[in-house]
């Protein structure tokens, strides 16, 4: 078997996983109750899944400007996506978006009052 | 290669479609911002998977400019429900 086939396949493997995982993110995006739960799943196919998918297509073009625009992308990704995730949650959490019944522990509840959709006085956020 | 190129298309797909209902249903602001990330995420992942199935780099500059444009637009929605929320 050359060096191409391997390469070929481990790059199908790569490509067939990265969808996968898209496909796993919008099950979630139906069927899980409220916005943090869903962001956690949302982060699959936006960090894992590109980063599978960009190997793929590393291993099936080969030449190092298409690898140096492949790694451009994936190291932005990775720059943003928390930075993203972090100010969604950060406007989510003083509202009625997140289901506190499903929490485990609430850390910032001591130190910032939960506002009601229409009341809307000492919001802090 | 094909049947891989089929595969991820399908997959693809139906993951698209299913962000969308998302999209459509809401409830609120920031789960469609939420939606429309991940969506953009498939769009990024099916161009790269096109350029790997047809060994074509012409549309990896397209890839730098949606990434950015990802972030861009996810951020700017929830510094507009934050302000709206407060008020």
């Amino acid at each position: 078997m050359s060096l191409d086939a391997i390469l070929d396949i481990v790059a199908a493997v790569c490509l067939i996983s990265g969808a996968l995982l898209s496909l796993a993110a919008g099950v979630a995006l139906v069927r899980f109750p409220d916005l943090l739960t869903r962001m956690h799943a949302a982060a699959k196919p936006q960090v894992l899944g590109l980063l599978l998918v960009l190997v793929g297509c590393a291993l099936r073009l080969r030449t190092g400007v298409d690898i140096t625009t492949l790694v451009l992308v994936g190291v932005f990704q990775l720059a943003t996506a928390p930075v993203a995730a972090h100010m969604v949650g950060r406007a989510a959490y003083p509202h009625d978006d997140i289901r506190t019944d499903l929490l485990l522990t609430d850390e910032l509840a001591a130190h910032l009052d939960r506002v009601g959709g229409d009341q809307g006085e000492g919001a802090r956020v | 290669m094909t049947a891989v190129a089929v595969t991820v298309t399908v997959l693809l797909a139906v993951a698209g479609g299913l962000t969308l209902a998302r999209i459509i249903r809401g409830p609120s602001i920031l789960d469609r911002a939420v939606a429309t990330d991940v969506l953009l995420a498939i769009i990024v992942t099916a161009i790269a998977a096109e350029a790997a199935y047809s060994r074509d780099a012409t549309a990896l500059p397209v890839l730098v400019v949606l990434a950015v444009l990802g972030f861009v637009g996810s951020v700017s929605v929830a510094r507009f429900a934050a302000r709206r929320n407060t008020k």
